[in-house]
């Protein structure tokens, strides 16, 4: 099997650099053979490495220890669902994982693209197989996943505790595919670029790219966010790590990409600010890859240390000129159709909600990276931790969660002051009616009660946009309210689905502003002793200890400690937080002890319990005990982002087709064209 | 007819010799390799609160010190770093990770030193000079360096949104003039075709969508 493996990711290495010298040599323009080949060549890559794929699972299902992967990422006593993750759970698995499924992408680029942008899709292959051949390049130089051991060992490794959730099932593979699929806009971009085809063409040909990328990165990020709160235990969900970081930096400027574009389908503007941050966001997407995988940066989330990362920041500096390059001998021919005409208008709205986005993009790659420029000018050493970020970058967020409310309520081209009147007086009662009630509770943390009130004021600003846009068509139509909201809805996909991502955005502000009254106590506890603690709401829990129950499970050694929780006087039941030695089918230990933290959680708070060690191998105990308010909300947050994502991309549903749109310029809407029917 | 099962079967015989080398191999008694029941040590049963193999719950703890100042003694410890590599602060590491043998060792200095009298900053102070600036969870915003870092981003941000607010501002009379320059609107009742009002509408819906 490692023998086949290997043979496929040689055959797609070859094909990979046919395709690329093919494309980029323009020998297919005007020879559909040659045009035809390119395209094949694809699919031909994704076969190879299908196979390459199947036979790494193999080689994991059939516990082949001779295979350095299997034997370093998996045991005969592992349960089958981690075999099966075991995939990606090592780097040289993940980047066959990236590889297999970035040619899948591409090849459904292929199929899916419609005819009208045949003349991208040469191109397009090119820049899909050039990604592709860098990655079967590691592999082969630097990590191959086939590699063969001198001997046998009778048993693996085992995967790595913290590894073995259900969260990370999903959780790095969501991430993957955003990552992944972010090469196809870029593949777009360029190919837009290289062929001098420079309208909207490209734009409307991978629109629905740019949303499963943004997609995935955001349910991958949330995920992460599930699984690091579950799974480290360390009582939070988001540490600024830098690998969390990594993942974010992508998912902003493709963020901040998905509303510029709209300037440039509507107005002709920002075609140059577009380009760049396509080929920024993946140029990000590569550096986040990087970050993890070379070592550079401390991270709980790194791979074991390789040289892989100079491969990465070779082929990043090489993209980056390219590409930028690429883009300024095209610069002339990326003129504004129209100018801006205000600064009160929702094209400089979105300018500024770009700017923010961008800027907390680079406030964050400026702190993942500012130890290391730190080090380098003072020959310190810094730790640049949670207060560092938060501290820069939570005001930048409350000023992006102000423009969230802001954008929808300017109108284009130029707000006059009635129609700003009209628009903000709801919103603005509404953040002041949050504000006071705030007060009147006594809530005086700065950043919170700043977060809260622009959340009631963004939540007004999204209320008013379905209310009107409700009211409107049961004038215009005379449709009950359920109905005309289903249609406003179902019409107009992208503008209400994308509401419907502001309503998430500002979920998550007001539960990140809840874990800024957490509350936390460590306490040792005998069996029978209690520790009492107030949450932010006025319940009052109390904690006591039942004891430690030892036993075996499949593959590891528990040491279960047992909580009885009441509140307000109120037994709740009881809650137990596990310390687990994970060992080999001989059972030996594998790895050290891990903690599965208890929780139970509801609207207002979550209970979490940390089992963090016995005082001298006796049943006395060392807890911590958590309050964590709103933590419920992040998950249903992020539940309420992918439905709204998945609203924006579903097919149909608008009035007219995306690609009977034309560029406008200004508002000369009207006569557009009247002369030549 | 029901069969009752042997004794001892062939995978199980075979898999307690195999265990039986392995665990005088590692040196692990034969309860630890799993071979016997389960047992439980709940409190009342066994020996009264032990565990009955401390080995596998990691580094044994101490009891925590209970002290008036425990909410000052946990701020502090939330803004130094723990040297074991974790990324965490020091309350939380000593509190999550209990094979880290750095975070109890730092605590212990932290009690120390506000035993001596010392307040918070002096606290922060003194484990910078002993340990370097890498001991704070943030660097200190003073000094052109870490001023940079904490400053930059928002002066960028600040500067490109005044800078890009004076362009428009700047283009504006631009484009005054070119609009007046442009084909004047229609007068008010000229006649419009059905056919242009539905264009209209249409072109409408494109924008407002």
């Amino acid at each position: 099997m490692t023998l086949l493996g290997q043979f496929a990711l040689w055959a797609a290495f070859a094909l990979g650099l046919w395709c690329v010298l093919l494309s980029f040599s323009g020998r297919w323009q005007g020879r559909p053979d040659l045009s035809a080949s390119v395209v094949r060549s694809i699919y031909a890559i994704s076969g190879c490495l299908l196979v390459a794929s199947l036979a790494l699972w193999k080689g994991l299902i059939s516990h082949d220890f001779n295979m350095e992967y299997v034997a370093a990422y998996t045991s005969r006593n592992l349960p089958n669902a981690y075999i099966f993750s075991a995939f990606w759970a090592g780097q040289k698995g993940s980047l066959l994982f990236w590889a297999v499924v970035l040619s899948l992408f591409a090849s459904a680029a292929q199929l899916l693209t419609s005819r009208r942008f045949a003349y991208l899709m040469p191109y397009v292959a090119g820049v899909t197989a050039a990604v592709i051949t860098f990655f079967v390049s590691v592999m082969i130089f630097a990590a191959d996943p086939f590699e063969r051991l001198a001997f046998t060992p009778a048993d693996g490794r085992g995967l790595n505790p913290q590894l073995q959730n259900v969260g990370m099932i999903i959780h790095p593979p969501m991430l993957y595919l955003g990552y992944i699929s972010l090469t196809i806009p870029f593949a777009f971009a360029m190919a837009a670029l290289l062929s001098r085809r420079l309208d909207t063409g490209w734009i409307h040909a991978m629109r629905k790219w740019t949303l499963v990328s943004w997609l995935f990165l955001a349910i991958g990020i949330t995920l992460g966010m599930w699984w690091a709160y579950v799974e480290l235990g360390w009582g939070g969900y988001w540490a600024w790590d830098p690998v969390e970081n990594a993942s974010l930096l992508p998912w902003l400027t493709m963020t901040a990409f998905l509303h510029s574009v709209m300037i440039q389908e509507k107005r002709g503007m920002l075609k140059r600010w577009n380009f760049s941050l396509v080929i920024g966001t993946f140029l990000l997407s590569i550096f986040g890859t990087f970050i993890t995988r070379s070592g550079v940066i401390a991270s709980v989330h790194s791979f074991t240390q390789s040289n892989v990362g100079y491969f990465f920041l070779a082929f990043l500096v090489i993209v980056a000129v390219l590409s930028f390059t690429l883009l300024y001998t095209r610069w002339d021919l990326l003129e504004a159709d129209v100018r801006l005409e205000s600064v009160v208008s929702r094209e400089a709205a979105f300018l500024f909600n770009n700017l923010l986005l961008v800027g907390i993009a680079f406030s964050v790659l400026w702190g993942t990276l500012f130890p290391i420029l730190s080090e380098l000018v003072r020959g310190t050493k810094i730790t640049v931790g949670v207060p560092f970020f938060n501290r820069v970058n939570v005001p930048l967020g409350l000023l992006l969660l102000g423009l969230t409310g802001v954008g929808p309520l300017i109108a284009w081209r130029k707000a006059s002051t009635a129609n700003l009147q009209r628009q903000f007086i709801a919103p603005v009662i509404s953040g002041l009616i949050t504000l006071g009630a705030l007060l009147a509770v006594g809530v005086r943390d700065f950043y919170a009660t700043v977060a809260l009130s622009l959340a009631g004021f963004v939540a007004g600003t999204i209320v008013q946009e379905f209310y009107r846009g409700v009211r409107a068509r049961r004038r215009m139509h005379g449709e009950s309210i359920p109905l005309a909201f289903g249609r406003l809805i179902g019409r107009n996909r992208r503008r209400y689905g994308g509401y419907i991502v502001h309503v998430a955005v500002l979920i998550y502000f007001v539960a990140f502003a809840g874990m800024a009254f957490k509350r936390e106590q460590e306490a040792t506890l005998k069996p029978g002793d209690s520790v009492e603690m107030t949450s932010p709401f006025g319940h009052r829990y109390r904690f006591t200890h039942m004891g430690i129950s030892q036993y075996e499970a499949l593959n590891r050694i528990v040491s279960a400690a047992t909580v009885e929780v009441a509140k307000d006087g109120k037994s709740l039941g009881l809650m137990t937080s596990e310390k687990r030695q994970h060992v080999d089918s001989f059972k030996r230990p594998t790895f050290e002890p891990s903690t599965e933290v208890g929780i139970r959680s509801n609207l207002q708070e979550d209970v979490y319990i940390v089992y963090a060690g016995s005082v001298d191998g006796t049943e006395e105990a060392v807890y911590r005990f958590n309050i964590n308010p709103l933590v419920w909300w992040v998950w249903f947050g992020g539940f309420v982002l992918a439905l709204g994502g998945v609203l924006t991309m579903w097919p149909g549903g608008g009035p007219t087709s995306s690609v009977s749109r034309q560029v406008q310029a200004g508002y000369e809407v009207t006569l557009v064209g009247a002369g030549k029917d | 007819m029901h069969r009752s099962p042997p004794a001892l079967s062939r995978r199980h015989f075979l898999l307690l010799g195999v265990s039986s080398a392995a665990a005088s191999l590692v040196g692990q008694p034969l309860a630890a390799a799993g071979l016997q029941a389960p047992q439980d040590s709940l409190s009342g049963r066994g020996a009264a609160g032990t565990l009955r193999d401390p080995s596998v719950v990691g580094r044994p703890r101490q009891p925590t010190a209970i002290r008036g100042d425990e909410a000052e003694i946990q701020a502090i410890e939330q803004r130094l770093a723990c040297s074991c590599g974790c990324t965490l602060d020091v309350f939380t590491c000593r509190t999550t990770d209990f094979t880290c043998t750095y975070s109890p060792d730092l605590h212990r200095e932290v009690l120390a030193l506000r035993d001596e009298g010392k307040n918070a900053q002096e606290i922060l102070d003194a484990f910078v000079s002993k340990y370097g600036e890498k001991a704070l969870m943030a660097p200190k915003p003073e000094g052109v360096i870490n001023l940079t870092g904490y400053l930059l981003p928002g002066a960028l941000i600040a500067a490109a949104g005044a800078g890009l607010a004076l362009f428009i501002t700047r283009r504006k009379a631009a484009v005054a003039a070119v609009t007046a320059s442009a084909t004047p609107p229609l007068p008010m009742g000229a006649h419009v075709s059905a056919e242009e009002l539905e264009r209209l509408r249409r072109a409408l819906a494109d924008i407002e969508d």
